[in-house]
């Protein structure tokens, strides 16, 4: 099957606390169709977040279609809570690197 | 059918806004002006040490141009969460930058102030009437001893309280961010559902807009079915996309957004472009829920001190993280009587982002070290820290041809003491009433 990097469907693609517990991923589609693409192609999955970020998927808190914004969000547990020690990033804004790397897997067009 | 224009400068008190967007929204009328001015984003240190994480002078540049226009219209000024984080230390920072405007431009109002501290004798003596807001454990009598000070999200009551008393500015302490712009709203009588949602937006400003920005400002009209929304700012505007966007940001339910005594509810939400640079929102429904007080806390954990160093020899890099077990070792061997110090390094080019989320982790040809001591007391911290960086400097590790020292130190002094350390200890729910907090009335000028 054939697959498209997220980076050619998303224009926004971004990490950042949801409170000081959890993470929270924004993966904002740049129209319906590739929203739709995205959706229909079942690789938004509590297993894929839980992959990419090596946690186990009870940690992966929810994975969430939000047609109005033609966005995906999902929310995973922080490591620590935002500025306890071992800390690397109070904000949660730099943790979205691995979704770069997603491939959505689309249904070759028949000639 | 009745309106309310409702005017948000900036995303955070201090954060600033352009005079030329102010005028243009002070000339749509506003009823009312609202600012957020707290977070809990920039982490556990400003609730615990009692210090903004705003600017003083920055906060009053913004004060000073917000404060004269309210007087002149006669319309309140609404500020919650002040300085920062909204405990009693905090209200009385902002309180003072206040009333030194008042003094300096020769205003006089009646203003309420809403303190949002929970007293701790009474927390302990409730505890059972607390559940964690996140994943953390149940709340222990312990976390309420040691954290520093305790503060709650007030809603939207007690500022409606402070307006019937006749109040011309409110400072609240920690408040749910839309309580400011909604609660004139609430008391004319508006339904929750849009008043509240259309607070959610304001509290950030023109984040909202596109391009979005948190020093910029933003208007809401809000009537009895829906509101609608524009940047003052001709260069942004809001659209659809950027304002339904908006229920993503800092969240973990876009659907669902819950505050003190209920919860947004934006299932049957609807966003329409008006104008080009305008957006209504109708169908936004507020469900009732037990009324609970979100309580945030932070208890000290220590003193730190940091060394940042840069390694660019390749055998020392290939062998690094054997290096560093080593010289923790050495570190905890000669202080066992200091056992109680903790000793991090962060290694950037190596995972110093993301640590044990990088799924990449491969050094790269030069990284980045901070070694960081926390300890009981400053004085331990730097004793730990300046002793694992000669230690680390002058390690001889495996196959070493460099021999003169293992770091590259861009400072002198090496050591920077960083002072307190906070943690989070207190991130629960408490069951309460809304007549938890109340206004007191002071007079200003």
């Amino acid at each position: 099957m054939k697959k498209v990097p997220l980076t050619e469907l998303a224009h926004v693609i971004r990490s950042k606390n949801s409170g000081p517990f959890e993470l929270t991923f924004d993966i904002i589609f740049k129209d319906d169709t590739a929203f739709t693409l995205a959706v229909n192609s079942g690789v938004f999955t509590p297993a894929l977040f839980a992959g990419l970020y090596k946690i186990p998927e009870e940690e992966v808190l929810g994975v969430i279609q939000y047609p109005p914004a033609k966005a995906i969000k999902a929310t995973i547990v922080r490591p620590r809570p935002a500025g306890s020690l071992g800390e690397t990033d109070v904000y949660g804004a730099q943790q979205h690197a691995p979704l770069l790397t997603i491939q959505v897997p689309v249904e070759e067009e028949e000639d | 059918m009745k309106k309310l224009t409702v005017l948000s400068p900036t995303a955070i008190l201090g954060y600033g806004f352009p005079k030329e967007s102010f005028a243009a929204a002070l000339a749509h009328n506003p009823d009312i002006i609202g600012v957020d001015a707290g977070s809990v984003d920039p982490g556990p240190y400003y609730l615990g040490a009692g210090v903004s994480f705003t600017d003083r002078a920055a906060v009053k540049r913004d004060l000073a141009l917000l404060l004269p226009e309210a007087m002149k219209r006669g319309i309140p000024l609404l500020i919650g969460t002040a300085g920062g984080s909204g405990a009693q230390v905090h209200l009385a920072w902002n309180r003072e930058i206040i009333e030194e405007i008042a003094a300096e431009q020769n205003l006089s109002f009646k203003m309420a102030v809403i303190p949002a501290d929970i007293d701790k004798d009474y927390l302990l003596a409730n505890l059972e009437k607390t559940a964690p807001l996140g994943p953390l454990p149940p709340l222990t009598a312990k976390d309420v001893r040691e954290a520093t000070y305790i503060v709650a999200q007030m809603g939207w009551e007690p500022y409606k309280e402070a307006l019937d008393l006749g109040a011309q500015v409110i400072l609240g302490g920690r408040t749910y961010d839309p309580a400011v712009f909604a609660a004139l709203a609430l008391k004319l009588g508006f339904p929750k559902g849009p008043a509240l949602h259309m607070g959610k937006i304001l509290e950030c400003a023109a984040i909202a807009a596109e391009p979005g920005s948190g020093r910029d400002c933003m208007i809401g009209v809000l009537d009895e079915e829906g509101f609608t929304l524009f940047p003052t700012n001709p260069s942004r505007r809001c659209t659809v996309k950027s304002v339904a966007a908006h229920s993503l940001y800092e969240k973990s339910n876009p659907w669902l957004l819950p505050g003190p005594g209920g919860a947004l509810d934006l299932q049957h939400t609807r966003y329409r472009q008006v104008s080009d640079n305008a957006v209504r929102v109708t169908g936004s429904e507020y469900v009732e829920r037990d009324y609970a007080i979100k309580m945030e806390g932070a208890r000290l954990v220590g003193y730190r001190t940091l060394t940042i160093a840069g390694v660019r020899d390749p055998i020392f890099i290939s062998q690094l993280g054997d290096v560093l077990e080593q010289v923790r070792s050495a570190v905890r061997d000669n202080f066992e009587d200091n056992s109680n110090h903790s000793l991090e390094f962060k290694i950037y080019g190596l995972n110093g982002v993301m640590g044990e989320l990088e799924p990449n982790p491969v050094p790269g040809h030069e990284v980045g070290i901070i070694i960081e001591a926390v300890a009981d007391t400053q004085e331990q911290a730097n004793t730990i820290c300046s002793f694992c960086r000669t230690t680390l400097l002058h390690y001889g590790y495996e196959g070493r041809i460099a021999t003169a020292g293992n770091l590259a130190l861009p400072y002198s002094p090496s050591d920077l003491p960083a002072g307190a350390v906070y943690e989070y200890c207190i991130h629960h729910l408490l069951s309460a009433t809304p007549d938890f907090f109340k206004p007191e009335i002071v007079e200003v000028g």
